[in-house]
């Protein structure tokens, strides 16, 4: 968290990103924001304990998160109340059959849905009480999502939808323009910049996607069946992408997935059935059984 | 090939620091009319159909106030004329003119309907047209919700296209209706209507058609797009198109 002033109407802004006007009297910020860069460090490395830097334990907690959609008279309960608590820097995979609730329970953690009953904090914060402003800041700068089918914008060129998420941001066209081709050059699209989304192989969308999940350093990547799409292959390079970024960089991943594959790469497994959070896995119990399975799939 | 490392390190920015919730969230108009312009640019077979309910409507619309233009350039002369000729006999002149006056009113009163009914017309066709472009597009509406977007920024998007759409079919219309109309009253009337007629008027005719087509494209797509503005990013997302 850094907290710059701005050099012209003196106006303070507190951010943990990037800005390059300032809000009140849209004087550029870049200079000023170079400087916190380093007083921020600064701040960092003499105060430990300051109450902005604090970070909790749990990036993600729901609290008994029950959804239930009404078709007429028909209830449909999606979510019977689930309590989860999801560590930060932690890779989580949801596992379940098809209807289980995976992609409800994935539309509350990310704020793209508003549950029945309970409630889901993010850093402790309930995301009830967000009006839209806030709510639409925490989709667009700590959240990245992935969707089975990519969702990229068709009219939009690879690099127009990885800088779409820069554009709400409020970053300036340079920098944005700088940073979305660095993206789609680090998932091996340099050569796809104005490329449009159906010119694309279904790998090549999915892998503009986590380039535009990444656009604005999101603290928690949500992806709902990642690799739902696309071939063996292509869906193993996805998620070890997702594995690397995670190990990397700390982020928080939370993909939901029917994929075995995903196993391999997470911390821990939550099965949920019929809305209902079954059991949970960690890696290190696994490690056993997958080998058993790999056993099996030899003999 | 996909470089992993590098791509941790460019996202690690904020990924390690606390979330702290902000509200700062921007669409520059000059980023909104470029996405909206590329709609319309792109997706030319929808824009052609709502821009074809804008030609009709406004091609009608001045059809209508050429016609008027025209008749009231070609009573002009005729008024001179019989002026210069009934100038001797005075008491004969006030039954004439009471009778042309009611018909001149008639007249307006069936223009007027007219054109309520061609706006009308033309208003239903855009909202209609855009409830469907909007209807096409939720799951986009829902991704880009997902990216950050306000309600706000939804409905800019597609008011900006529908008054671009507007703008565009509205000259087309007016230009249409009034040329279709004008060879009409030549062949009816001779070439020299287009001389008896007061250009000036006839201009005026012109912007106000546009600007009517202009706000009408805007009023139409207001609902439309609130509605699907207002949608939650999930159910968007969840629409099979
Ligand atoms: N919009 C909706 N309206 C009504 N019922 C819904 C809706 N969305 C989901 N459901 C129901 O909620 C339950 C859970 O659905 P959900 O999509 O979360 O399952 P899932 O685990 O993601 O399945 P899949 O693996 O097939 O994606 C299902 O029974 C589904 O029918
Ligand atoms: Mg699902």
């Amino acid at each position: 968290m850094a907290r710059i002033e701005c050099p012209e109407c003196h106006y303070v802004i507190e951010t943990t990103g990037i800005v390059t006007v300032c809000p009140e009297c849209k004087a550029d910020m870049t200079k000023a924001m170079e400087e916190a860069g380093r007083v921020e460090r600064r701040v960092r490395g003499s105060i430990a304990k300051d109450d902005s830097v604090t970070t909790h334990e749990f990036i993600v907690r729901t609290k008994g998160l029950k959804k239930i959609y009404r078709m007429g008279e028909v209830e449909v309960p999606a979510l019977r109340g689930v309590d989860l608590d999801i560590r930060r820097g932690e890779y989580l995979s949801i596992m379940g059959p098809s209807g289980s609730g995976k992609s409800t329970l994935f539309n509350m953690v990310g704020g793209l849905d508003k549950p029945s009953e309970g409630t889901c904090f993010i850093e402790e914060v309930d995301m009830a009480q967000l009006d839209a402003f806030e709510l639409a800041w925490l989709r667009c700068r700590k959240i990245g999502y992935i969707f089975q089918s990519f969702n990229l914008i068709p009219v939009m060129t690879a690099l127009e939808n990885v800088t779409l998420p820069m554009i709400f941001a409020g970053m300036s066209t340079d920098e944005m323009m700088e940073r979305g081709r660095m993206l789609l050059e680090l998932v091996g699209l340099g050569g796809r910049l104005h490329h449009k989304p159906f010119e694309l192989s279904g790998g090549q969308q999915q892998r503009v996607a986590v380039a535009r999940a990444l656009a604005n350093s999101p603290a928690i990547i949500l992806a709902d069946e990642p690799t739902g799409n696309l071939d063996l292959q292509t869906g193993k390079e996805i998620i070890d992408l997702l594995k690397e970024l995670n190990a990397e960089s700390g982020v928080t991943i939370i993909s939901a997935t029917h994929d075995l594959k995903m196993i391999d790469a997470s911390d821990r497994i939550v099965h949920i059935r019929d809305g209902e959070i079954e059991r949970i896995e960690l890696r290190s119990e696994l490690d056993l059984q997958i080998g058993h399975l790999a056993g099996a799939e030899g003999g | 090939m996909i470089d992993a490392k590098r791509l941790a390190k460019a996202a690690t920015a904020t990924a390690v620091e606390g979330v702290h919730i902000q509200r700062q969230i921007t669409l520059p108009w000059k980023d909104a009319a470029r996405i909206s312009i590329r709609n319309v640019t792109l997706r030319l077979g929808r824009a052609a159909i709502t821009g074809a309910g804008v030609v009709l409507g406004i091609a009608f619309l001045m059809s209508v106030w050429t016609g008027k233009v025209v008749t009231e350039g070609l009573e002009r002369e005729q008024a001179k004329s019989a002026f210069s000729i009934t100038q001797v006999g005075e008491g004969e002149t006030a039954p004439g003119l009471e009778e042309m006056k009611q018909e001149k009113q008639s007249r307006a009163a069936r223009q007027a309907w007219l054109v309520v009914m061609s706006l009308l017309v033309c208003g239903v066709g855009i909202t209609n047209s855009m409830l469907m472009s909007v209807t096409e597009r939720f799951r986009e509406i829902g991704t880009m919700k997902c990216l950050g977007a306000l309600d706000s920024f939804i409905v800019r998007l597609f008011l900006i296209e529908s008054v671009v759409l507007g703008f565009l079919g509205s000259v087309v219309g007016a230009l249409l209706g009034h040329v279709i109309m004008l060879i009409v009253f030549m062949i009816r009337e001779g070439a020299s209507v287009a001389a008896k007629m007061n250009w000036l008027h006839m201009g005026e005719y012109f912007v106000l058609a546009i600007g009517l087509g202009c706000v009408l494209a805007f009023v139409a797509a207001v609902a439309p797009a609130v509605r699907a503005a207002q949608m939650p990013p999930a159910a968007a997302l969840a629409t099979e198109v």
